[in-house]
């Protein structure tokens, strides 16, 4: 078995006016929860319809768990889409059993689990009222639990996070984590990048039906890195430009004097510090990482046509 | 507690390891089967449903039978009406009935001007008409009925016309008179193909017709209708996406269809038995226990009340009507005629984003089926004519031109063809709106010309 769950091998997509996918190719490892990224428009949800087989690609290859995608494997598959929708006339309860069945669960089965995922975020109250009556936050609960009843080994998560209060998104980040701990392999669309750096442990960026940036959100930060250091000194010392860094900024905070500071890339962090405790207290030194919001910035703003 | 401990999980892959290994055909038609349900039972148990079902036939039922009891029921109010008749000639030919009653007067007086209350009207007479015809007329405050009108000038020309007999001096007058009077209807004998003669009554046979014709123009009208709402339901919904991130959208769409029309399959089931019942109660109730079968019934609305001996007419010709071809008849042309309509309605509903833009698409659709009842309707005068034949072939019209067809004995290979194009057109236009459906239940946004969703159908 592959390391990958999920792998898409250059996908074309084109619609009548435009070219939705030009050459995708994304990677999603095994027990992982992997960030598809990119702006509004730039082909996600065209790529992660191909996934679920709603729509055929023009050409390019899907491989499910290491074979090549199916018409069945679409019952391993939970999605949520973005544009949350269920019927607003039938009852909660059986709804979801109907939708489960549909994912391949039979009704008894179906029932039990639906009553445990109740129980658990206690809404055993709604199973007999009708979706319209309840509210919108608690009808995305009952979307969440619909989307995960049938324990598909992949899961999609389209903008999950939108129309959530804080409580209720924190409360679904805990769930996605546990389903990926369990095992679950999680793609996950957004364009809420400080989630992705929560949540996501691989990401891809679409941008203009292309992927421009592909990898694990660590290296994918690394790679992004300015040489950008944060320095803690004590209160008093000063430092000046010189041949190792520049001072981007200064300031006094909390007892300390803080600089962010820009080095030189062939000077090591060793030597700079060496150099710089050699006539001052050091109190702190981190990297400034750019965080998954700045690089989504800087690549869409880079790969404009 | 975890809803998904790992040992669950693990079962879990074990279970959808059965599942893959299940023929993909039947977990397909399963999962037709599950939607079937779905949208069977959501309609059936709604009380809605269950309301319109149990009530409509009483609904039918007062539909015929009120305007016939109104119209039997005369104002109980009579009018008086003053003659005034100075030839003394024509007032006994007015004969009291139960909506006037006619008084001779002596003269015109000015309280008949003034006052209403004892006469409506008033008729003068002045001299013999023959020589006359403004000697006679008639004044009221209020205008003329027409009865009235038609009662006095039936009553003074039969005067005229026995005077003027009269008048050329033929003997025995009075009993050639008696010979003339009398009416005849003749007897209509149709002969089947072994030559056997039997009565016929085609005022039956198209009653029959019309009121097999009308409740295939109805269903196909509303539960078309309702397939239309439903894919639209889901569309502006947005369930649709996951809906076919689980089934085929034929799957979903073809699933839609047989639901609802199953829905529309047990609706007329129980009318078909209520309306049995109804009838034999109401038939008990009244003593006549001719009325046994719906085609009665009709039969009484669209002829005068049958007199005792045509009644016995009728009752043989509807025991001549071959009812279990024409049921079955009806049953697949109800259901083709269904079909065809649905799939368009389904295509229609998926393309469209709001119900307001359903009405540019309905519009055709709409006149081409009322085109059809009046095609049944002028069908009935001449069903072998070529309007007839044409609209009992082309699949758009012959659902419900046809009934009409087969009640007046259209030639049995023209019966069996129009079945044949209709399910050939039915399951073309099913496969023709799964095309655009599937296109089309993705589409948001601006509504789709009829160009643009022909173009669909040659999609990927």
């Amino acid at each position: 078995m592959s390391e990958y769950f999920l792998e898409a091998h250059n996908i074309v997509k084109s619609y009548a006016n435009h070219t939705a996918l030009n050459g995708v190719s994304i990677n999603v490892p095994k027990g992982r929860v992997f960030g598809l990224l990119g702006p509004n428009g730039a082909g996600k949800t065209t790529l992660i319809r191909i996934i679920n087989r709603i729509t055929a690609p023009d050409s390019g290859e899907v491989y499910f768990n290491g074979h090549l995608s199916q018409a069945d494997d679409i019952y391993n598959i939970g999605y949520l889409p973005e544009e949350r929708g269920l019927y607003k006339k039938m009852k909660v309860g059986e709804q979801a059993i109907y939708l489960a069945q549909l994912k391949g669960l039979d009704k008894r089965e179906a029932t039990k689990r639906l009553k445990e995922w109740f129980d658990k975020f206690e809404i055993t109250q709604w199973w007999d009222k009708k979706l319209e009556e309840l509210s919108k936050g608690m009808q995305q609960k009952v979307q969440f639990v619909i989307t995960v009843l049938h324990k598909p080994q992949l899961l999609i998560f389209d903008e999950p996070f939108s129309g959530f209060d804080p409580v209720n998104a924190e409360l679904l980040k805990r769930e996605i984590l546990e389903l990926k701990n369990q095992g679950h392999t999680i793609i996950f669309s957004t364009h809420n990048m400080s989630s992705v750096e929560e949540i996501c442990d691989n990401i891809a960026l679409i941008n203009h039906s292309q992927v421009v940036l592909q990898g694990e959100v660590n290296e994918v930060r690394s790679q992004f890195k300015t040489n950008t250091y944060r320095l803690g000194l004590h209160i008093g010392d000063k430092l000046s430009d010189n041949s190792m860094f520049e001072i981007l900024s200064s300031e006094e905070k909390g007892g300390e004097h803080i600089y962010t500071i820009k080095k030189n890339s062939d000077i090591s962090n060793s030597q700079l510090l060496t150099s710089i405790a050699a006539g001052n207290e050091v109190i702190s030194f981190t990297e400034c990482l750019p965080s998954m919001n700045e690089i989504f910035i800087r690549t869409v703003e880079n790969s404009k046509p | 507690m975890s809803a998904f401990d790992e040992r669950d999980f693990h079962q879990n892959c074990g279970k959808q390891q059965a599942i893959t290994s299940t023929p993909l055909l039947l977990i397909i038609m399963n999962k037709t089967f599950i939607i079937i349900h779905r949208e069977f039972m959501n309609r059936v148990s709604k009380k809605s449903f269950i309301i319109l079902t149990v009530l409509m036939p009483f609904i039918f039922a007062a539909l015929i039978f009120v305007p016939l009891m109104l119209s039997m029921v005369k104002s109980d109010e009579q009018k008086n009406i003053a003659v005034i008749d100075h030839t003394g000639k024509y007032f006994p030919m007015m004969a009291n009935d139960e909506s006037y009653l006619f008084f001779p007067e002596e003269e015109m007086k000015d309280e008949f001007r003034t006052d209403t209350t004892v006469y409506s009207a008033v008729i003068e007479i002045t001299a013999d008409l023959i020589e006359n015809p403004e000697a006679a007329a008639i004044y009221s405050r209020k205008e003329i009925p027409q009865g009235l009108s038609r009662i006095v000038n039936n009553a003074i020309n039969e005067q005229i016309r026995h005077d003027k007999l009269i008048s050329y001096n033929i003997p025995q007058l009075q009993r050639i008179m008696n010979d003339f009077d009398q009416t005849y209807s003749i007897r209509t004998i149709k002969w089947s193909d072994d030559g056997s003669e039997s009565e016929s009554n085609a005022g039956v046979a198209v009653a029959a017709g019309m009121i097999l014709t009308f409740l295939i123009y109805m269903f196909v009208m509303s539960y078309g209708g309702m397939v239309m709402q439903s894919v639209m339901e889901e569309k502006t919904n947005r369930i649709v996406e996951l809906m076919i991130s689980s089934v085929r959208p034929f799957q979903l769409m073809i699933g839609k269809i047989i639901g609802i029309g199953l829905v529309g399959i047990l609706q007329l089931a129980i009318w078909g038995v209520m309306l049995a019942v109804i009838l034999t109660v109401a038939g008990l109730m009244f003593g006549v226990s001719a009325i046994s079968n719906p085609d009665v019934m009709m039969s009484a609305t669209s002829t005068p009340m049958p007199e005792p001996s045509e009644a016995n007419t009728i009752l043989a010709s509807i025991n001549n009507l071959n009812l279990p071809a024409l049921g079955g008849i009806f049953v697949l042309n109800f259901i083709g005629g269904y079909l065809v309509y649905a799939s368009i309605f389904a295509a229609i509903g998926a393309s469209i984003n709001e119900a307001e833009d359903s009405q540019q698409f309905m519009t055709p659709i709409i006149f081409l089926l009322v085109f059809a009842l009046y095609a049944a309707i002028y069908s009935a005068e001449n069903a072998d004519g070529p309007l007839a034949v044409w609209c009992s072939m082309i699949p758009f019209t012959s659902p419900v031109v046809s009934m009409v067809r087969v009640s007046l004995d259209a030639p049995g290979w023209q019966t069996a063809l129009s079945l044949v194009i209709l399910y050939a057109s039915a399951f073309t236009l099913i496969w023709l709106a799964g095309k655009i459906y599937r296109v089309g239940i993705l589409m948001y946004g601006k509504k789709p010309s009829l160009k643009e969703m022909i173009k669909w159908i040659s999609y990927k």
